[in-house]
């Protein structure tokens, strides 16, 4: 402090470095989504409009079938995506972190998908799913002649298999997450319990998933936050469909904005996509914040 | 694992149980990589005949070169996925480069630079960490659109860059504050400046959380498709769009091999960099994640 002082330059030039990325976040996030917020109050259709209506488009919104089935999958793939993804990176974690011979590679073959675009995913997916050329029409043709697996054409199935693709693109992720969660762990603890004869499962049960809390958290948060997000790999995978099957929020928001011109619902809906992120990460970030540890 | 000093057969049978898991496991994983690439290389009465899981009787390139520049995607007159590529390379160099001195720039600021509200200036940055883009689409197509970038790279270059800068702001910054600060502070009394300090002792130290930043920026921008699909045009578009557009173009019979081979074309730049540098693409995710 004192020495900046001395040199007026210095005093003025951090701040001017900075000051494109101040605009950039007044502009381009609060503004912009402070302009979202206030469309979503307009009687907004092709064109922005400054007519105010209220929450004439949330009633819109939410009394549209498509909007609430949207909702609904996302719901479903959510609660899937996320928890299958916790289960299988957590024990992975917990079976690579035994000592386990070229764990570099395995770790590696896992977590390559993750380097894969959502649309390369959806398209590979979306062959080995389809039942006349992929997984089904390769069992069948080992012998079971009545194997039906067409979830991808089935209106009901079809959200199950944008779980089965999700699954394996992030998984690995969470594995890896996990992971570093246990390395980071005090091994003197872990040592200290095994001497007083506890075994390997009561360690990990007792002592080590307790202590990894802020590492679920944050896993948690990530996985949240890509399905809330999830459009390319619908959109890769089945293009919201059969029918509107397994339409999600982004892509009602994008089809409704950007093909249909009726910006005001499509604003509206944004916003609800926002307030759901919003009310996941909040109590997260407050938590986070609370305690005094270094940031 | 002081028990393994007297191995029981309970204990390598376990062992074994466990090698078994995680190479299934392993095989889940790899198992639609290996048949994306030898379905590339087979022909299409092969694939219509034989089976999903096959050795290749003949390997051929045709579905590559297919793939690359003679599949007609839309109405675009150059054909196959290359010009989409060039998009994406164009796109993505410039998006990364800048995106990444931005972050450096606002990380070394905030770490040995702090003034009053540089604390709220970063806390207030970091919302672009978690920000669902649907809700900034609108505006930034009018914003574009006003400015004249609408379907252009630059646009979408632009639209990259800014909501790319809250991630590097993060790594670096979280790079930074880890440096000994003892540094900067005898530099600053031998009445060194802000870019003297910069360039002579922080970039130097950089380097690993430089190659974090840009494979991370890498992978997210070639990756995207939200982006590339709202704010280009077929001029502009990158090959996510291009991959998109081709395996659902409903014309004729479809051609497994070459969506594959495309498939395989559009992922092998970030194939490359994970598997050139894989403990830094790690790092980058759980910093990404883990740090907030």
């Amino acid at each position: 402090m004192l020495a900046s002082r001395k040199k007026g330059i210095d005093y003025w030039l951090p701040k001017l470095v900075v000051s494109p990325t101040l605009v950039i976040a007044l502009v381009f996030f609060y503004g912009f989504v402070l302009w979202t917020t206030f469309i979503s109050f307009t009687n907004s259709s092709f064109l922005p409009s400054y007519e105010l209506v209220g929450f004439d488009q949330y009633v819109r919104l939410f009394m549209n079938p498509r909007w609430l089935n949207a909702m609904w999958n996302l719901v479903v793939f959510g609660v899937l995506f996320i928890g299958i993804c916790m289960v299988v990176g957590l024990v992975m974690a917990i079976l690579l972190d035994q000592n386990i011979r070229a764990e570099g590679a395995i770790r590696t073959i896992y977590l390559y998908p993750m380097a894969l675009s959502f649309i390369v995913t959806g398209t590979v997916w979306k062959w080995l799913l389809n039942p006349t050329v992929g997984i089904e029409k390769f069992v069948i043709s080992l012998g079971w002649d009545s194997f039906v697996f067409d979830w991808i054409i089935d209106p009901d199935m079809a959200i199950y298999t944008v779980v089965i693709a999700g699954v394996w693109q992030a998984s690995g992720f969470v594995m890896a997450i996990f992971l570093a969660g246990l390395r980071g762990i005090d091994t003197s603890i872990i040592k200290a319990a095994q001497l007083d004869g506890a075994n390997l499962f009561a360690v990990y049960t007792r002592i080590i998933i307790p202590s990894m809390r802020p590492v679920f958290f944050s896993a948690f948060i990530m996985l949240a936050h890509i399905a809330i997000k999830s459009f390319d790999l619908v959109i890769a995978l089945t293009g919201g469909g059969p029918g509107n099957s397994t339409d999600v929020p982004a892509i009602f928001m994008y089809q409704f904005s950007f093909q249909r011109g009726q910006l005001g619902i499509g604003a509206a809906s944004a916003v609800i996509m926002l307030m759901t992120v919003l009310a996941i990460l909040v109590p997260y970030l407050y938590s986070e914040l609370r305690t005094p540890k270094n940031g | 694992m002081a028990k393994s000093k007297n191995p029981s057969y309970a204990n390598i049978n376990a062992r074994a149980v466990l090698y078994a898991v995680l190479i299934i496991v392993a095989a889940y994983y790899l198992l639609p990589l290996i048949l994306m690439i030898v379905t590339s290389f087979r022909s299409m009465d092969e694939i219509r005949m034989g089976q999903l899981i096959e050795w290749p009787k003949t390997f051929s390139f045709d579905a590559w070169s297919m793939a690359w520049s003679e599949v007609q995607i839309g109405a675009r007159e150059e054909r196959g996925l290359r010009p989409y590529f060039i998009n994406s390379i164009l796109m993505v160099i410039p998006s990364v480069a800048i995106s990444t001195i931005l972050g450096a720039l606002n990380g070394y600021v905030l770490s040995f630079w702090k003034f009053r509200g540089s604390e709220l200036f970063f806390a207030a940055l970091l919302i672009g960490c978690f920000l669902p883009f649907q809700a900034i689409l609108l505006p930034q197509s009018q914003l574009l659109g006003w400015l004249g970038l609408s379907g252009s790279l630059v646009g979408l270059i632009l639209t990259h860059v800014v909501y790319g800068v809250s991630f590097t702001t993060l790594f670096f910054r979280n790079y930074y504050v880890n440096l000994p600060h003892e540094l900067v502070k005898a530099a600053k009394l031998d009445g060194a400046g802000f870019w003297v300090i910069f360039f002579r002792i922080i970039l130097p130290l950089s380097a690993p959380i430089l190659v974090v930043t840009v494979i991370w920026q890498f992978t997210q921008i070639w990756n995207d498709f939200l982006f590339g699909v709202v704010f280009s045009d077929p001029s502009s578009q990158p090959v996510t769009v291009g991959l998109n557009n081709m395996v659902n173009s409903s014309t004729g019979e479809k051609q497994y091999n070459v969506d594959m081979a495309g498939a395989i074309i559009a992922a092998l730049p970030t194939i490359v960099v994970y598997v050139v540098a894989g403990k830094y693409f790690v790092r980058g995710l759980t910093a990404g994640s883990v740090k907030g």
